[in-house]
């Protein structure tokens, strides 16, 4: 009784996972730009990946007695995952890429395509300075 | 039941691949590949995982750990060499 149910725990988070990982990689692949394309596989490829590593782990543990070893991979994966994503960001705003009018959002990194005004352009006010 | 789920499971994440694949073949800027690698490097864990669960083996484990810690390294090194053109300074 306990092992079909184990068993369909394992076979959910399998799916799960799949799942997961297959809309966040149809997000990287259709969104519009780098901004938007940046949230599929930082957030949804590992969550699935982390569903299917703990559908492992409670499968090895009903085989052959506890295991935590995949959990190693599971916690690594959720620790780096944000870091990764972090310098990928910085580094698309480094270089300066064109965002889709439709993302929200105005980053100092990409405000400097705007024209500049010198002091002598801006306007000063009513009446000029004595 | 695990069967049918293993089979769903690994032509889901392979699909994820060859979608991950086609970005890093088309993405137009350079970060855009970058995050690709870094998206079928995760996936790759994953269908290595299955492939144990599918062998009934634990051996795979390590191949996994392994892929997951020098894929975070690179990408990092990557990320840092676009950002200042050099990884240590």
């Amino acid at each position: 009784m306990l092992d079909s149910i184990l068993e369909g725990v394992i076979a959910l988070t399998l799916i799960a996972g799949g799942a997961f990982a297959f809309i966040g990689s149809l997000g990287l692949t259709h969104l519009k730009d780098f901004y938007m394309r940046l949230h599929g596989p930082s957030k949804t490829t590992t969550l699935g990946v982390g569903c299917t590593l703990i559908g492992s782990l409670i499968y090895f543990s009903l085989r052959e007695g506890p295991v935590i070893q995949e959990l190693l991979i599971t916690v690594f994966a959720f620790i780096t995952a944000p870091v990764s994503s972090h310098m990928l960001a910085k580094s698309a705003l480094h270089h300066k890429l064109k965002p889709d009018p439709r993302t929200r959002g105005n980053p100092i990194e990409l405000q400097s395509e705007r024209p500049k005004h010198t002091l002598e352009e801006e306007p000063q006010g009513d009446s000029p300075l004595p | 039941m695990i069967d049918t789920a293993l089979w769903i499971a690994l032509a889901l994440f392979s699909a994820a691949v060859a979608l991950n694949f086609y970005r890093a073949v088309i993405g137009p800027s350079l970060p855009d590949r970058i995050l690709a690698v870094d998206t079928m490097y995760m996936n790759s864990i994953a269908l290595i995982v299955l492939f144990g669960i599918w062998l009934g083996s634990k051996d795979y484990f390590e191949a996994a750990l392994l892929i997951a810690m020098l894929g975070f390294v690179s990408t990092i090194a990557v990320c840092k060499y676009l950002l200042r053109g050099d990884i240590i300074e």
